[in-house]
């Protein structure tokens, strides 16, 4: 397996808050990895610097082979980084079908075939009957669904995830963990954020641990959730002991 | 679900075409040259608010300062027309380039600006560009400029004795402005200005770059405003910086689009059909005296659109949505 994504040392500093550390990872094609780590680990943060929304303050980011630390965010969507939003960012006055258009864009010759690849992706999403309804009618979970449509339909080598599956009832959740495991079928690899362990963990080949904007911890999810480091950053070093 | 879209598409244009015959012929039943005139007004805004709508409205970059644009492009034709001899239509197409490349030039330190603070720009320029005009000598500064008339032609599009050739300009520029936004509605700017329009972040992260849209919705935007002023000032032959450059401009652009519907392909035209004609009577039948009662008029329909139809009058019109099973 190809390294299609590698971060080496980066590091990235708000006003004196150092959300991420010299943080070095790679991610393999065809892997489902998943970014875990307690709340303020610099999850977030590390996403944002891979699909460009800003550049480190040091580190590089490379992508397929190029060094895209510098490229803002469109370039990179261009290039084959797709990403959803945690909060979830749907263009509300436009029509499920439109939302999804804008993203095929990137990788169509005209209108005809926009739309086309955005009846495809909706009907893998299995959002086709919501098609012509205003994103901004959607209930949350098909919201979801709609951001990973609209990612998908850019054509991505790599899709970030950002707790798609959070917040969702367990029938909804195992549905979003059957369309990430289609997806990654379709030979997209896919990197994703998440808090739900118990459903984030069966499904990701490898899982890395962020705490305190640094990898605490890497490997098999297996391995990863008995690691007494892991513990310790989640419940506190009192339950690490007995581990 | 593609052929429901292609039907939706085609009907659009089929109306559009209708309303233009039925338009074209409208000069035969009222010979009235006053209401000949409102008629010529009520086109051009349509034109205008069309234009006004593409920047504004589809891609949400709200301005209130396209009397600029309006303003240069009558300039740019008078000015033409009356130092060089250049013909009105090259004057037109002149006045239009012109405005296009200003407004890229300002919309590169604007669009990055947000919400209100974009408003107040547009605002703070057209008047700055307004007091300009006012101590630009050569350009005739507050006098302004008449434009001597010839005989009637075409060549100079110059009519004294008939409103009826303005009247068919006007329609033709109020049809193409409608059919470039049908075009462009179903094209890449079309989606990309909504998506900016909705959520910049978000499309950003689809590939679209969003500062270039708004700068392709501009440029569009300010060159088709930019004929309507070529064309006003043919259609009056004087202009001074108030009567072409004044806000009142801006604020009729924008008026009949949140009327109608803003962001919508109906929405202006729906808009000036109402609005034109309403103001054009009010100040007429008010009289001298009543000086500012249009004003009235268009406050009071923006207070009652905002309370009982924010989304504009247009969804009147839309047939109704079936709803698909969740």
């Amino acid at each position: 397996m190809t390294v299609l994504l590698e971060t080496s040392g980066v590091t990235q500093r708000f006003a004196g808050l150092v959300a991420n550390s010299d943080v070095s990872i790679a991610v393999s094609r065809g892997e489902i990895v998943g970014l875990i780590g307690p709340n303020g680990a610099g999850k977030s943060t590390l996403f944002n610097l891979i699909a460009g929304v800003m550049p480190p303050t040091q580190g590089a980011v490379v992508f397929d082979g190029e060094d895209v630390t510098r490229l803002p965010a469109a370039e990179r969507c261009h290039r084959g980084i797709g990403r959803t939003f945690q909060v979830v960012k749907s263009f509300e006055t436009m029509t499920v079908i439109d939302n999804v258009i804008v993203g095929a864009l990137v990788r169509s010759n005209g209108m005809r075939e926009a739309r086309r690849k955005a009846h495809e992706v909706l009907e893998f999403c299995g959002l086709d009957a919501r098609a012509e309804v205003p994103a901004g009618e959607l209930v949350p979970s098909e919201k979801r669904r709609l951001e990973v449509a609209r990612a998908l339909a850019t054509g991505p080598k790599l899709l970030l995830l950002d707790e798609v599956l959070t917040g969702l009832t367990p029938v909804e959740a195992q549905t979003g963990v059957e369309l990430v495991r289609r997806v990654r079928e379709t030979g997209v690899t896919v990197l994703m954020v998440e808090h739900v362990m118990e459903i984030v963990m069966p499904l990701v080949d490898r899982a890395i641990v962020l705490d305190l904007g640094k990898v605490l911890a890497e490997g098999r999810p297996a391995e990863v959730v008995r690691d007494p480091k892991v513990i310790s950053a989640y419940l506190g070093d009192r339950h690490a002991v007995g581990a | 679900m593609d052929k429901a879209f292609a039907a939706r598409r085609r009907r659009d244009l089929m109306v559009a075409a209708g309303l233009v015959i039925i338009a074209a012929l409208l000069p035969l039943f009222v010979r009235n040259v006053y209401i000949q005139n409102i008629m010529v007004l009520t086109l051009m805004y349509t034109a205008l608010s069309q234009s006004w709508n593409i920047l504004s409205g589809y891609c949400g970059q709200i301005s209130l300062g396209h009397s600029l644009y309006f303003g240069l492009g009558a300039y740019t034709t008078a000015l033409l027309f009356t130092k060089l001899g250049v013909l009105p239509w090259f004057g037109m197409l002149g006045g239009g380039i012109v405005s296009a490349l200003i407004a890229m030039a300002l919309g590169y330190p604007c669009f990055r600006l947000r919400g209100h603070y974009f408003v107040i720009a547009t605002i703070v320029i057209a008047e700055t560009t307004l007091l300009l005009f006012q101590n630009w000598e050569f350009a005739g500064a507050a006098l302004g400029i008449d434009i001597p008339i010839r005989r009637d032609s075409w060549l100079t599009f110059q009519f004294a004795r008939s409103k009826l050739p303005y009247f068919y300009f006007a329609l033709a520029l109020a049809a193409v402005a409608w059919f470039v936004t049908w075009w462009l509605e179903d094209s890449r700017w079309g989606y990309w200005w909504r998506a900016v329009k909705d959520n910049p972040d978000a499309a950003e992260s689809l590939g679209v770059v969003v500062f270039n849209s708004k700068m392709g919705a501009a440029a569009v935007s300010a060159f088709l405003v930019a004929v309507g002023g070529s064309f006003y000032a043919q259609f009056v032959s004087y202009i001074d910086p108030d009567s072409v450059m004044g806000f009142q401009f801006s604020l009729l652009m924008a008026l009949p689009a949140v009327l109608g519907g803003i962001g919508t392909l109906w929405g202006p035209m729906l808009g000036a059909v109402i609005l034109i004609p309403l103001t054009e009577l009010t100040r007429s039948y008010v009289g001298g005296s009543g000086r500012g009662v249009d004003l009235i008029v268009y406050g009071t329909l923006i207070v009652l659109i905002s309370l009982v139809r924010p989304q504009g009058l247009v969804g009147l019109f839309a047939p109704r949505r079936k709803v698909a099973a969740p």
